[in-house]
């Protein structure tokens, strides 16, 4: 196992290096280190020689990829990607554009983002393997299709519409939470409540479909037909056989998103003013910091290759024929 | 069992709403600030700067306009803009020098001024914000001037650490903050211009770039060993600013917060290994001797100014203009400021969520986004715009104001179809600039907010002119008591003079086809862009709309590879040379990287700019004004746009606001009643609970067949599955 997961750790880095690379090459295709020092200088009685200044002192007045002024190793060292990019390996994020220090930022806005992310995917994934059992219970009665019904509605809707229709029903009309803001300690409960619930109800739709198809597939199975032979209650059949059997896909797609979560939401964020990652990733890009869009960006990728592996070690917790080889 | 259970939860519910008397349950802010005496307000953006050397967005001013203190301010309700003093003890006049340094009469002509001084006196007595930069122990040593290394850890923010100190405002430290206007490192937007005028500053900037060089990186300038010949104290309360010249708008400068005092303590301080990486800099953490301190800067969630408990002796004023005694904005003459103890500044990305939340009482002022507008207002039969019902009824008031602002589509003068100053070239712009009508514009995407300019100075700056006297008679003409577009006939018969008859190239036969360069994108935009191709395609003009991000698009403007293209600009202050001089062909985007971006020069024009710019305001600068403008307006090198109108609205408790387009200090000026706001947020926010209620006893009751069918199935006994 240990094996298996230093070889998996190693082919990250040309991935890391990629993903590096191709992040580098879009946001300079876009923005250029001039573009950069404007928007940060402002709009009003910008200077040459303020701009010049400006890439002077962030290294953004040296070449992007390709130093040919330097010698040997210089060509390539001495370029905006190489001193941007090689201490990212080391989880040195540096100072963002504006000079702030990007791992502080991180550190202090990724709280906000698991307050939200965390109870969205326990309780959401919760209410969809229970919706989708019961309508796998339910399977050919109206509770199930009436339930698809709902599900193919509710997948039909877009995600701001509920933030704005639930901020509008709970938070206005019905005046129970706060519409939006945020708060530390036992009071973030009340901001937190909305934008869970929200999260959780906008997934319903296209997850519990999807479990219920995974289910459906299951419950026809012999094993399961035994159950019910020996005599198992429909719920032990559903939550105690169903359930475990059906895990291998529902892993797939749970544990790879687990160290996302960190990452936060960008729109409901944004809505709900909570101060998390997804915000500030937002704000990077909006202010064309490239230094904090780099670091998130990598970092996204190194929680996804983390969530992926995580994932094949899940399948042998629940499936014993899987193996390491 | 069920439905027992679905009781249980209807009585709870009834018990909690019949405990909802007490505070709402929505209320973002917290329960303890219930009755207190704080505004509430928000942000949508990050302050890029705090610091008043480098800050020069509206959302910056709105917060370091009220934390530090300019020599002079303007005053809250006297309309034209007038400077009055604020750490001054008067608005400064400047005394006029000739070469051999002798004294010159304020009418001087400005050839004949070699440098003018500026005297300032501030008021002895005023006292900074307590701040640990300024924290002295017992032998007069400064506490935090010389931390070790370890001494900062734990700490993230100026309140973190424990000690505070405070000291008098000295004329030096207004000194200090000119010179930083130089300091290599702080990249002062305003420093070239200042470099022009300031004696000495341009080559304080190139002595401290040497010695900058010469510092370890990071390392702390002094710049109190720097001697700058344009800014001296005379003594511990007078400066003196000498500007090369005679430069009248200087004054305004001083209303702003790049000449606000810093204490070069908060310098040395701030310098110091460590303080950068923890993300502790004047740029984040203000030291200054306004009304209100920054105590909370987290603008990730909120930022907080509260009271300056050192601030003293400044009243709330007593004259305003002709109404505002009537309107009640007069009332507390005399009183000692400010009135509010705290100002809460919230993240509020969204509009949607920021407009609930100010109709549920939790934001004392809204404006007014297109998405609200008819919601908040209507217009009566006679167009005049009254506050809508709903909003009447919650006793929320509507105050509107022309913004000193002037948005324009400008045509590149460079270019060879639009530009150019011959007959033909002109024709073609007063053709295309009757042709699209502003007041149309006006009304469908602007909600009636705002004028159509006739010209490039906006209302309540000197050199506008009302009436007839001030209607671009090459655009309008004026019929019944008012200006009259002139006809789609008139602009086609232009457009024929200018060699393009029914839109097609008189010697070619080929169509007219314009180029308009826009950031403009989504779904409102391409609305507004089709309106435009619209336009034009009443004269038979085609229009071609280039999309661009901004990089692309101020890359073209400086290049100079555009044809027409919008956009506005801002008043630095109230004076007509802040407008006319985006006109000066002097200032040309693709010659000198100036603020000209239509490139537009005419000698005519550019030496009365030179003329203009250096008379204090009366008859003779308001004649030539008058004839820049019609230059301008018979070149066309814009199609004059619009003058956009604020609307802004306050709750009932909120008093003593109006609307002010230069000062961004008027948070002191104004009082809330936070007794009425509590028992509004009351009334307005009663938790409604039987919904909820309502729809868990209806999923219940929805189950009840399925749980009854499955207890069927369970209990059946086993049969042939006949599927």
């Amino acid at each position: 196992m240990i094996a298996y997961i230093t070889r998996r750790l190693l082919y990250a880095i040309p991935i890391l290096v990629g993903v590096n690379v191709l992040t580098f090459a879009l946001f300079f295709v876009v923005n250029s280190p001039d573009d950069m020092a404007r928007v940060h200088l402002g709009v009003k009685r910008v200077t040459p020689e303020a701009i010049q200044k400006w890439k002077e002192e962030r290294g953004y007045d040296k070449p992007l990829l390709y130093n040919g002024a330097a010698a040997g190793g210089g060509r390539f060292i001495d370029t905006i990607f190489y001193e941007k990019s090689v201490r990212l390996f080391a989880f040195d994020f540096g100072r963002s554009d504006q000079g702030r220090d990007i791992g502080y930022d991180i550190s202090t806005r990724m709280w906000p983002s698991l307050a939200i992310a965390v109870p969205v995917f326990l309780m959401g994934l919760a209410a969809y393997l229970t919706f989708a059992l019961l309508m796998a219970f339910f399977r050919a009665t109206y509770v199930d299709f009436w339930g698809v019904v709902a599900c193919v509605a509710m997948m039909s809707i877009s995600g701001l519409f509920y933030i704005i229709g639930g901020q509008y029903l709970v938070g206005k009309l019905l005046s129970i939470v706060p519409i939006s803001g945020y708060d530390g300690g036992a009071d973030a409960f009340r901001f937190l409540a909305l934008p869970v619930i929200i999260g959780v109800v906008s997934g319903i739709g296209a997850n519990t479909r999807w479990y219920r198809t995974i289910f459906l597939e299951e419950i026809n199975k012999d094993y399961v037909r035994t159950a019910r032979a020996k005599g198992l209650s429909e719920p032990r059949v559903l939550f105690r056989h169903v359930l475990q059997n059906a895990m291998i896909p529902i892993l797939t797609g749970v544990v790879a998103v687990i160290p996302l979560l960190f990452m936060g939401s960008l729109i409901a964020e944004s809505f709900f003013g909570i101060p998390g990652l997804g915000s500030y990733t937002i704000d990077a890009i909006n202010s064309q910091d490239f230094a904090v869009v780099r670091a998130m960006v990598f970092l996204g990728s190194v929680l996804y290759i983390i969530g992926l592996i995580c994932t094949d070690i899940s399948y042998t917790l629940v499936d014993p024929r899987v193996r390491f080889e | 069992m069920m439905l027992s259970a679905a009781l249980r939860v209807m009585l709870i519910a009834a018990a909690l709403a019949a405990g909802c008397s007490g505070a709402p349950w929505n209320n973002p802010h917290p329960a303890d600030e219930d009755g207190a005496n704080i505004l509430y307000t928000s942000f949508s953006e990050r302050p890029k700067h705090l610091d008043p050397v480098q800050s020069y967005s509206e959302n910056e001013y709105v917060l370091i306009a009220n934390i530090y203190q300019p020599p002079l301010q303007y005053h809250y309700f006297k309309r034209p803009y007038e400077l009055v003093p604020f750490a001054a003890t008067e608005v400064p006049r400047a005394q006029l020098f000739d070469e051999n340094g002798r004294r010159l009469p304020d009418s001087a002509d400005a050839k004949l001024v070699a440098y003018s001084d500026y005297l300032i006196r501030i008021r002895p007595g005023i006292l900074y914000q307590p701040h640990p930069a300024l924290a002295q122990g017992a032998q007069g040593r400064y506490v935090y001037h010389d931390l070790k290394p370890g001494e900062l850890s734990g700490i993230h923010a100026i309140g973190d650490f424990k000690a505070t100190g405070t000291r008098e405002l000295v004329a030096a430290d207004y000194v200090h903050q000119i010179k930083r206007l130089a300091h290599p490192r702080l990249h002062s937007p305003i420093m070239q211009l200042m470099g022009e005028y300031i004696v000495g500053l341009k080559e304080l900037a190139a002595e401290l770039a040497r010695a900058d060089k010469a510092t370890a990186k990071g390392g702390f300038l002094d710049l109190t060993r720097f001697d700058l010949a344009g800014a001296q104290a005379v003594d511990r309360y007078t400066y003196r600013i000498r500007v090369r010249g005679k430069y009248p708008q200087f004054v305004y400068w001083l209303a702003m917060p790049f000449f606000a005092p810093v204490p070069p303590e908060s310098d040395r301080f701030y310098a110091q290994p460590g303080m950068a990486e923890r993300n502790i800099s004047l740029d984040w953490f203000p030291v200054g001797t306004g009304p209100y301190m920054l105590t909370v800067n987290n603008p990730n969630r909120q930022m907080v100014l509260e009271r300056n408990p050192n601030y003293q002796g400044e009243v709330y004023p007593s004259e305003g203009e002709p109404g505002d005694a009537e309107a009640g904005l007069l009332g507390d003459a005399g009183k000692p400021l400010p009135f509010i103890d705290k100002v809460v500044f919230a993240l509020e990305k969204e509009q949607i969520p920021y407009w609930n939340k100010f109709l549920q009482g939790y934001y004392d002022a809204s404006g007014i986004a297109s998405d609200t507008f008819d919601q908040a207002v209507q217009f009566t039969g006679q167009g005049d715009v009254t506050l809508s019902e709903e909003m009447q009824a919650r006793g929320i008031r509507l105050q509107t104001s022309i913004a000193t602002t002037v948005f324009y589509l400008g045509f590149n003068m460079l270019d060879p179809v639009v530009g150019g100053y011959g007959e033909r070239a002109r024709k073609l712009r007063h053709a295309i600039s009757i042709a699209i009508d502003q007041e149309e514009m006006i009304s469908i995407f602007r909600n009636g907010r705002g004028i159509a300019a006739q010209g490039p100075i906006p209302p309540g700056i000197f050199g506008y002119r009302e009436g007839e006297d001030g209607i671009n008679p090459y655009v309008y003409d004026w019929k019944d008591g008012a200006p009259r577009r002139k006809s789609v006939e008139y602009t086609k018969k232009l457009l024929a003079e200018a060699g393009y008859p029914h839109g097609r190239n008189a010697k070619t036969g080929e169509p007219l086809l314009l180029h308009l360069d826009t950031t403009g994108t989504g779904p409102d935009a391409k609305a507004r862009l089709d309106w435009y191709a619209k336009q034009f395609e009443k004269i038979g003009v085609q229009l071609a709309v280039r999309p661009t991000d901004w990089n692309r698009f101020q890359e073209k403007i400086r290049k100079g590879n555009v044809q027409m293209y919008f956009l506005g600009w801002n008043a630095d202050y109230p004076d007509p040379e802040n407008f006319l001089f985006l006109l000066h062909g002097a200032q040309s985007k693709v010659k000198t990287s100036g603020e000209n971006a239509s490139n537009y020069e005419n000698p005519e024009f550019d030496r009365l700019f030179e003329r203009m710019k250096n008379m204090y305001n009366g008859p003779e600068r308001q004649a030539i004004i008058d004839r820049m403008v019609e230059i301008a307006r018979r070149d066309a090198p814009w199609v004059w746009s619009l003058f956009p109108k604020d609307y802004t609205l306050h709750h009932a408790w909120v008093r003593n606001r109006k609307p002010n387009q230069m000062a961004n200090n008027g948070l002191k000026y104004q009082r809330i009643d936070p007794q009425l706001r509590s028992q509004r947020r009351r009334e307005w926010n009663q938790p409604v609970l039987w919904p909820a209620v309502a729809l868990l006893v209806a999923v219940g009751l929805s189950l009840l067949p399925a749980v009854r069918t499955y207890r069927r199935r369970e209990r059946a006994t086993a049969s042939i599955d006949k599927a």
